[in-house]
């Protein structure tokens, strides 16, 4: 049994010993079993934390019920969200065309929620049925006056950014639609953050502490009548780059709003991001603000941590998440720690972050895009990792490896944005690497 | 407030599920699979369905669950995915080395209509399948049934395939398992061994989907039925099937194939249904019921005895698979219970019927439906009509109780947000005292904090 898949070679990459750039951006293999999922799935996640939206997935049962509040999205508001609205098709609808159903399904539901807005998205089936799904839609927005959308996400188009892509599409068609909104001075958008744990509201306080006003965020604890007037704002701050700077570049052609691209995980991101927001404003006041904030909590922080890192100095993490771009922050956060990145990989990660990895982390880290979990144990072997960040499917692969494990995906319970954020992160990898229950196992 | 949308006046819906009480089939099919010792389950069809069927299980069992993919692209849905099956079983062999490689369908394969059964064939034909390797497959389109169907699909898949009549008869009996917890399959493997009689017990997720931490990952752990006991079925003297939705398919193939005869029982949940699987195994293997099990029954029985006042009217309110709600309605009424709103995602022209039987006078009593358009809205419409003392189904009745605040038990398929289901039966006598346990603590529990200061009672 050969161990790695053909032709995988050229996505995997050990620092120090290959020369070749890692490859990334491709079809998995038939036959693997991958950690990935699908378009459609980019676009749930990416469009569900829109509170006061419908979400009505087109087609059969199972892509809807995988899909019933599995984010963990927080609403302040209103939870429409969290309902499953599924068309459930079934043979017949198959055969004969889903079209009618849809706009039946469409018309009950937008009479008795009168939702904001609508998303619907198409899955694979729908795809392959051709149901004409953008011309129902249009035919609802017009009887209804309710702004009804597709989204277009056939799962087998792409990956998962596809999926991003295909939600970023359907989120600028809102963008603009209310023109009559007066922002106030410094105002920004966020792109990219879904508030997981309530991570919006961390990094909301922290803006309103150094003098910004958030228009939207998208799309945490959305709002489709934010979405509509966020092209007011002055600047777009995109935290999951690989999801929202689709709309970002798009709000740039169209509307001249420049932005950059943060993350507001780890000490050094997360002040960058607070600074680099003052900075674009050029009022020497927000800088100083932002200053005596950032100052005032890393002199809490860093005592806070003191413990957690002393017993952590030395120990080892893998890495496997979505998108590149996080585990960069990722591994300067672990680094904070005294941690050593020795894995690092992710589901659709593309070059550039890929590059930087490479510059960043040691000689002999092992870099890997869309690996599978006997890559991945493997690796963890070789390298002697004691933590694992990754998702759902990792989680249990690790315990069983006795590792440590940190949720870094959508499933997580700590908000891990901000200067609490690294703190909750320390607390986290501590209660799991230094668990008593280790030292049960033979490794 | 999670669900405050939902209304209490009901609408009718003809296009629309709201908040499923099912998923669907192939997520049924990858977990009957993995019953199979050192088999891979692989799904024919993009990449999305077969990580959202992992994930499921694995939020469930929190055990790593393994399964490959076709991972069709545009094209593949085009010109058929004939090419990605092949190419996928040479990958899956040379990579992964399973024993078995168990295919099943997505919606997107069955609408391009590949045909499983053809690429199997011809995989074999090309020699792509090494020496004593096998793959097998089932259609498991999910815009027909539930999860409970995909099970049911592969389950026959696998007994087709492998069990073979030779001129040796063998003392065993076959026990085909409905989709239960490893808790349970360990538990119905120890009622079996009580009795004195050598069972055949497929599908076997015990030491797979509990396995024990070792420090190692394996890609096939230690449980699950082996490929000798699976081509052994063919020669046993009866087969003991318990969970109609998720099993008659295999008990008829094994039946008319082999000729093994077989008892179609409900799963073995409660007094009753427990009393007809001991009287049905002890038949098929010829043994008498020993005492050790009367005193387990005589136990659960004397249970029921002390705390009777306390169920006595309670309404509950239960979704879930039919192969469960059924039995489980059945033993709610013996404990003088109300079952009293009872929905199930699943479809099957005989839930009405069985429920009629299980009900008998009482049936007015209960509002239940199936299949289309019978999910967790609709039952959560009913709560609010007239309320219940205790709601019993998976996690996803966490947002009614918590909204309603009534007590829930957590029974049935996905349980992501408790932990025990993996380890303690619900099934036999030894499962029915655990059921009952669960119940009195919640109900229980209510009282005591819905009690007024001077209504506290230290012993109940
Ligand atoms: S497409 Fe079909 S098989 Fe795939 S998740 Fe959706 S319902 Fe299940
Ligand atoms: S059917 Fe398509 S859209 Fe639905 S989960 Fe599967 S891959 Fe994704």
């Amino acid at each position: 049994m050969s161990k790695y898949i053909k032709d995988r070679t050229p996505q995997i990459v050990t620092i120090g010993e290959d020369q070749h750039d890692l490859a990334c951006e491709k079809k998995s293999a038939a036959g693997s079993v991958s950690q990935r999922a699908c378009v459609f799935c980019g676009s749930r996640v990416v469009l569900y934390p829109i509170a006061d939206a419908l979400h009505l997935v087109h087609g059969p049962i199972g892509c809807a019920a995988y899909t019933w509040d599995i984010r963990g999205a927080m609403s302040s508001g209103p939870q429409l969200h969290r309902l499953s609205f599924s068309t459930d098709l079934r043979e017949k609808d198959v055969v004969f065309g889903g079209e009618k159903k849809l706009y039946s399904a469409l018309t009950e539901l937008i009479e008795s929620y009168k939702p904001e807005a609508v998303f619907i998205y198409s899955t694979c089936i729908v795809g392959v049925i051709g149901d004409d799904v953008e011309a129902v839609a249009r035919r609802l927005s017009n009887e209804t006056g309710v702004d009804v959308l597709p989204v277009m996400s056939e799962g087998f188009k792409g990956t998962k950014k596809d999926g991003y892509k295909a939600a970023c599409d359907a989120l600028m068609k809102l963008v603009g639609t209310d023109d009559n909104y007066l922002p106030p001075k410094y105002s920004i958008n966020i792109l990219g953050d879904f508030n997981l744990a309530g991570e919006l509201w961390i990094l909301a306080e922290y803006y309103k502490r150094i003098g910004v006003e958030i228009i939207a965020c998208l799309t945490g604890d959305g709002r489709v009548e934010q979405v509509r007037k966020c092209h007011k704002a002055s600047l777009n701050v995109v935290q999951c780059s690989g999801s929202m700077m689709h709309v970002a570049k798009e709000m740039e052609k169209k509307y001249d709003i420049p932005f950059k691209k943060v993350s507001y995980f780890g000490i050094e991101d997360m002040s960058d991001a607070l600074y680099e927001v003052a900075q674009h404003f050029n009022d020497p006041e927000l800088m100083a603000n932002a200053r005596t904030l950032v100052s005032e909590e890393i002199a809490k922080l860093i005592p806070a941590l003191q413990p957690y890192r002393q017993k952590l100095e030395g120990k080892k993490a893998a890495i496997y998440v979505g998108g590149a771009f996080k585990a960069i922050s990722l591994v300067k956060a672990l680094r904070l720690l005294g941690m050593q990145t020795v894995v690092v990989g992710s589901q659709t990660g593309n070059k550039d972050d890929y590059n930087l990895l490479q510059k960043i982390c040691d000689k002999g880290t092992v870099i890997v895009d869309d690996s599978n979990p006997n890559e991945l144990s493997d690796f963890v072997k070789q390298t002697g990792a004691d933590l694992f960040i990754g998702g759902v499917k990792e989680r249990p692969i690790a315990y069983k490896l006795g590792l440590g494990f940190c949720d870094h995906n959508h499933e997580r319970k700590e908000a891990l944005a901000g200067f609490v954020g690294m703190l909750n992160f320390a607390k986290e990898v501590y209660a799991s690497v230094c668990s008593p229950v280790w030292k049960f196992i033979q490794k | 407030m999670l669900l405050r949308h939902t209304t209490e006046k009901e609408i009718d819906r003809k296009a629309l599920t709201i908040n499923p009480a099912k998923t669907c089939q192939p997520v049924g099919a990858m977990y009957a699979a993995l019953g199979v010792h050192g088999c891979l389950p692989h799904s024919h069809g993009s990449q999305g369905c077969c990580s959202y069927h992992r994930s499921a299980l694995t939020r469930h069992y929190k055990e790593p669950v393994m399964a490959a993919t076709s991972s069709f692209t545009e094209g593949s849905s085009v010109f058929g995915g004939q090419a990605n099956l092949l190419q996928a079983i040479g990958t899956i062999f040379s990579v992964y080395d399973p024993d078995i490689i168990a295919v099943h369908s997505t919606c997107l394969s069955e609408t391009i209509g590949d045909d499983l059964k053809q690429i199997v064939a011809k995989a074999n034909a090309d020699g792509k399948v090494p020496d004593g390797k096998h793959v097998i497959e089932a259609s498991t389109p999910s815009y027909v049934g539930s999860h409970v169907t995909g099970y049911h699909n592969m389950l026959q898949s696998i007994v087709q395939h492998f069990a073979i009549k030779t001129d040796e008869a063998k003392r065993q009996v076959n026990l085909l398992a409905g989709w239960v917890e490893p808790s349970d399959m360990r538990e119905l493997k120890r009622i079996s061994k009580m009795m004195g009689i050598k069972t055949v017990l497929v599908p076997d997720t015990s030491d797979v989907l509990d396995a024990p931490m070792t420090g190692k990952f394996e890609m096939y752990p230690k449980g699950g039925t082996t490929i000798p006991e699976l081509v052994s079925m063919g020669d046993s003297m009866k087969t003991v099937a318990i969970g109609e939705w998720a099993t008659k398919g295999a008990a008829i193939a094994l039946d008319n194939n082999c000729k093994v005869p077989f008892d179609m029982l409900d799963l073995p949940i409660g007094v009753k249904a427990t009393d007809r699987f001991i009287m049905s195994l002890s038949k098929a293997g010829a043994v008498a019921v020993p005492e050790e099990i009367d005193r387990e029954r005589g136990r659960l029985v004397d249970m029921i005895t002390d705390m009777h006042q306390y169920f006595y009217g309670k309404r509950v309110a239960l979704f879930g698979d039919p192969d469960q709600l059924l039995p489980l309605c059945e033993f709610l009424l013996d404990l003088d219970m109300v079952p009293a709103y009872v929905v199930s995602g699943t479809p099957g022209k005989t839930f009405g019927k069985r429920m009629k039987e299980i009900f008998g006078d009482k049936i007015d009593q209960v509002k239940f439906k199936n299949g289309a358009n019978a999910d967790m809205f609709q039952l959560h419409q009913w709560i609010k009509q007239e309320g219940v003392d205790l709601l019993i189904g998976n996690t996803y009745g966490k947002y009614i109780a918590l909204d309603e605040k009534i007590p829930f038990l957590r029974m049935g398929f996905p349980i992501v947000d408790r932990v025990g289901h993996s380890y303690f039966p619900t099934l036999g006598y030894m499962g029915g005292i655990r059921i009952l346990e669960k119940i009195l603590d919640l109900l229980m529990q209510y009282q005591d904090e819905n009690s007024p200061e001077e209504k506290v009672e230290l012993v109940m």
